[in-house]
């Protein structure tokens, strides 16, 4: 017992944790070239144990602790220190005072990690929304009058068959693309029999590809589903995000905006058509979107504003002005949301992400929208404590050092 | 008297240099025509209000890597070839391209690039160096060179080779060439003037010819082709995205030659500024100074009502041009460190004092370059990858000073010096790139976040660099010299710990307060971006020694040698994590400088293979007790 305290205790383990954190860094860090920065905050960072690493485009037979293992082992080891071999000292106030701010950082990453929440709200001006979007998740939802059934995207596990309790049929999952794309099946072209003879199907070929690697580009998950039930099948059928995100539906009309204004937007019709099946009588219309998540109150986009610095294009201020409804509190108010200005409201932080306002929509006649980043994370002020903390106390301890140093030189 | 010579000799040598400082300071002189005064002219390129001066000396830079052109390069410089200041050459390229035409502007290194245009080799007689090249030159083998460049466009640019950069580096001049020629008047125009004032008189008939061509009536066929033919020449000037030359009135913020040319059939009166110019343009072309100066007087006298901010902010950076505050402190930095380091060798406390005086005046003018700059700007000190160049020179020469009051043994001022000439030389090319004082993108746009987050970070840098330096000096005085006993070795190994310290409490300062400011503005705290991973590892790095000190797993040569890789770890984090050319921060990717940071880690490495080497192989081992 008293080994593995000393142990964990040592400042030897400490060494070897922070030697190890650099060497995770930097493999994680050039690995971002071709693994992407989500798929390498993914393999290297939020993980237990790193097999394996990209460097230069090679793969490396490598092992090494992953990022929370080295977080909780460096938060073991500091609290381990400070309650066994850290004595309280004011000449060693400053070095108690940083080491506990790296502790009370290390907890803020770790359950910022657990809770935070990141969502998006897109909106053109003059639209309210309830609600915001899930950047990375996705849910398939079922809609019978005013009843939502949604399942979460990644339940849909190839080759399994679900029963939902409000569903009268049971979803046979038969593939399940995390990433896809999509081509529409101009009549007479098509050698290829479609994916299935239903719905969307009939008009777009999907087909699988690669997880997308940057920042700014997102999946769109499509899933082919038979729905059964025990009278029989009602069909095989195709349910996509291409169809149920109205940004990638205008992307689609724009990749055909060649065809003809018209073409384009007879392809996005067919894109957007409902599908749905009938069972006693009752329709369920389906899709898959991004996963909702609702708010108590809405936000109306009243104005998107992007300006550009003279004969230019590069950005100067990117804002939206929107109007805070919430009947609950009796709350009804406008509010600027620009870069750096986040609003922080019910929880939430929304943050300005992207823009399509301006001259550029101007000329493209499309009516200016916004996108707000919508961010939850309870523990969101750590940081802000941590590092007054760090520095505080490495100032402490370096003033005090400094002073010696100077003191002790004066006299001789 | 011996005496008096060793106390008066340093700070009489640092007023030698300050008066060639000061009179470096004037202008250049200027025999006919106002060049300097065209020069004070604002315009608007890149969304940025800047004298005539500085679009000059920037596209000289970016054409052909100098800040003034040398008009005859074939002659040596005993036979003192015609040296143009910037704006002059940029006056005669918008206003009388025929002459600007002739000037060899271009230069093209790649030998492959010059022989596939079969430019002159260097030859006197031939009036070529083999290196610069005119506009005229380049004219009969412009096909040649389309052809390649529509093929190097087409590649990434990550994957060039040196030719293909060449090609897209020689495509990007002339287009800036070619606007530049487009901004005052059409580059094809004879006389100016003149056919400034026949389009003026063209318009009526030339209208109401257009009207009745669209209409399908009768029209006048001659009136309809001349007016069509400078609506056309206008069409492609206001499509260049010249820079923009006419101040704002009525309404209007700044615009270009062009747009307003082309506002004048749709019923706009033409603006006095269009006329000013276009006489200033006749004038020089006449060669005629006298009138060439009264226009400019002109000109001036008539944005005086409304543009007297912006004439006084160009006065102040023309002034700021000709004082090239950063390449000055750079020459006298090179000249304290080397008498610094002659003090090692003979301990002259007269040459010592000399090197810190002077590196006192080369930080004093560093110094104001940068106060002078943020104030330019309305700025914090580092904005973008050349300002922090400049900002990590200046804080690591405070530091060096500061150490060398304290030691009093020549390292400091070495370290001050050092540090200072090479970052500085770093700038200098890192400007080769462009404007320096760019306007900063929206999520950059705060002041805040840039003096905190951004100064912290790079005081984290330039000290972390310190103690580096620090330890080259060790190792060079250790292994190849006698000079390192025991109490320089002491005194340098406690300099480098102390600097560590500080290093590690300003970049974890630095780091976090990136971290409040991405939180602030993107809701994440922590998004493993490549910058901020960079800017972690020199924290975790300095961390590391800390440790590893009071550990007393390191000892005097480990803390040395640990001290040298943070070196490469700064580097890394300053341009490495650029080149990945991934996440929010990869702005500043340099080609060149790829090259120099593999050399610069390489060294390192062979230093801290030095530091390696066993204590008897170092030449100070008889100086010291063994450690």
């Amino acid at each position: 017992m008293k080994k593995t305290v000393e142990f964990f205790c040592s400042l030897k383990l400490t060494v070897a944790l922070l030697a190890f954190s650099i060497v995770l860094v930097f493999v994680g860090t050039l690995a971002q070239a071709d693994e992407g920065l989500y798929g390498a905050q993914a393999h290297y960072f939020k993980q237990w144990i790193v097999l394996g690493a990209h460097m230069f485009g090679h793969k490396v037979p490598l092992i090494l602790p992953g990022g929370y293992l080295l977080g909780v082992l460096l938060l073991v080891n500091l609290v381990c220190a400070h309650i066994y071999r850290f004595q309280l000292t004011t000449k060693k106030i400053g070095i108690q005072l940083a080491h506990a701010g790296v502790i009370v950082l290390l907890v803020g990453q770790l359950s910022t990690d657990l809770l935070s929440r990141e969502l998006q709200m897109h909106f053109t001006e003059g639209q309210l929304r309830n609600y915001s979007d899930s950047a990375t998740d996705y849910e398939l939802i079922f809609l019978n009058g005013d009843t939502v059934t949604a399942i979460a995207e990644k339940s849909l596990k190839p080759g399994t068959e679900m029963q939902i309790a409000s569903l009268p049929f049971a979803i046979c999952v038969k593939e399940n693309w995390h990433n896809s794309d999509l081509n529409f099946r101009a009549p007479m072209l098509q050698n290829a029999p479609p994916l299935t003879t239903n719905g969307v199907a009939l008009s777009f070929d999907f087909r699988k590809v690669d997880d997308v690697k940057t920042m700014d580009a997102r999946n769109v998950p499509t899933a082919v589903l038979e729905f059964r039930t025990p009278a029989g099948s009602l069909g095989i059928w195709v349910a996509s995000d291409w169809a149920g995100d109205a940004a990638l539906v205008e992307a689609v009309r724009n990749g055909y905006a060649q065809m003809g204004a018209g073409m384009a937007q007879s392809i996005a019709t067919k894109l957007t058509a409902p599908q749905s099946v009938t069972v006693d009588g009752k329709k369920f219309t389906f899709n898959i979107r991004p996963l909702r998540v609702y708010h108590p109150f809405s936000l109306t986009l009243l104005k998107a504003t992007h300006t550009v610095y003279p004969g230019t294009d590069i950005p100067k201020d990117f804002r939206s002005r929107v109007r805070i409804d919430n009947p609950s509190a009796h709350e009804q108010r406008e509010v600027e949301i620009s870069m750096n200005h986040p609003l922080r409201y019910g929880g939430y932080t929304y943050y300005q992400y992207q823009m399509d306002a301006g001259q550029v929509a101007q000329q493209a006649g499309r009516t200016p929208s916004s996108v707000l980043s919508v961010v939850r994370n309870p523990s969101w002020l750590t940081p802000y404590v941590g590092c007054g903390m760090v520095g505080l106390g490495l100032t402490i301890q370096f003033l005090y050092h400094l002073v010696g140093f100077v003191s002790k030189r004066k006299t001789p | 008297m011996n005496k008096i010579l060793q106390k008066w000799f340093p700070p009489f040598l640092m007023l030698a240099m300050a008066l060639w400082f000061f009179a470096k300071l004037q202008s250049p002189p200027q025999k006919d025509f106002a060049f300097n005064e065209f020069g004070r002219l604002p315009v608007v390129f890149n969304g940025r209000t800047k004298p005539m001066d500085s679009l000059a000396r920037n596209s000289l830079l970016e054409i052909r890597g100098k800040q003034t052109l040398n008009a005859e390069p074939w002659k040596g410089w005993s036979d003192h070839p015609k040296i143009l200041s910037a704006t002059e050459w940029l006056a005669n390229l918008m206003m009388n391209p025929g002459i600007a035409d002739e000037w060899p502007v271009f230069r093209v290194d790649n030998p492959d690039l010059v022989s596939l245009l079969k430019l002159p080799d260097a030859d006197p007689a031939k009036k070529s160096d083999g290196k610069h090249f005119s506009w005229n030159q380049l004219q009969p083998v412009i096909e040649i060179f389309e052809k390649e460049n529509t093929r190097a466009q087409g590649v990434e640019s990550a994957n060039r080779t040196a030719y293909e950069n060449a090609i897209v580096k020689l495509h990007n001049g002339l287009m800036l060439y070619v606007q530049l020629k487009n901004t005052l008047q059409p580059a094809d125009a004879q006389d100016w003037p003149a056919e400034l004032a026949q389009f003026e008189q063209s318009i009526p008939d030339g209208m109401a010819a257009a009207q009745a061509q669209q209409a399908g009536k009768k029209f006048d066929t001659n009136a309809f082709a001349i007016f069509a033919g400078d609506i056309s020449r206008f069409q492609f000037m206001g499509s260049l995205e010249t820079p923009l030359v006419l101040p704002p009135g009525s309404g209007r913020d700044w615009r270009r030659m062009g747009d307003a040319l082309l506002a004048a059939p749709r019923g706009e009166t033409i603006d006095n500024f269009v006329r000013d110019y276009a006489k200033l343009a006749g004038a020089l072309a006449a060669k005629q100074p006298e009138s060439f100066n009264t226009a400019l007087t002109d000109l001036r006298s008539q944005m005086i009502p409304t543009q007297a901010k912006a004439l006084d902010k160009c006065r102040a950076e023309v002034y700021f041009n000709q004082m090239e505050p950063f390449y000055n402190a750079m020459i006298i930095y090179v000249l304290a460190g080397l008498l610094a380091i002659f003090s090692w060798f003979n301990l002259s406390e007269t040459l010592r004092r000399s090197a810190v005086w002077l590196t006192g005046l080369a930080l004093a003018i560093h110094t104001a370059g940068l106060l002078y700059r943020m104030i330019l700007e309305g700025r914090p000190p580092v904005t973008n990858l050349y300002s922090s160049a400049i900002f990590i020179g200046w804080g690591a020469c405070v530091l060096g000073l500061i150490l060398e009051k304290f030691h009093k043994n020549g390292i400091g001022v070495v370290v001050a010096s050092g540090i200072g000439f090479i970052t500085l030389i770093i700038a200098h090319h890192l400007a080769l790139e462009g404007d320096t004082m760019e306007m900063m993108r929206a999520v950059l746009d705060t002041n805040f976040w840039l003096a905190t987050h951004v100064v912290a970070v790079t005081v984290g840098y330039a000290s972390t660099f310190v103690a580096g330096f620090l330890a080259l000096i060790y190792i060079l005085r250790g292994v190849f010299t006698k000079t390192l006993d025991e109490a320089t070795g002491k005194s340098l190994a406690r300099m480098i710990y102390g600097i560590v310290c500080f290093a590690t409490l300003f970049s974890f300062v630095g780091t976090v307060l990136g971290g409040i400011w991405a939180d602030q503005s993107w809701g994440r705290f922590w998004g493993w971006d490549p910058k901020e991973n960079g800017a972690l590892i020199i924290v975790l790095w300095n961390a590391l020694i800390l440790h590893l000190r009071w550990g007393g797993i390191i000892r005097e040569r480990g803390l040395v040698c640990c001290a040298i890789f943070g070196n490469i770890v700064t580097a890394w984090s300053w341009f490495g994590v650029n080149m990945l050319g991934i996440g929010l921060h990869s702005y500043g990717f340099t080609e060149a400088a790829f090259k120099w940071l593999v050399l610069f880690v390489v060294s390192q490495l062979a230093f801290i293979g030095l530091g390696l080497l066993p204590a008897k192989w170092w030449k100070s081992s008889s100086q010291r007790a063994a450690n």
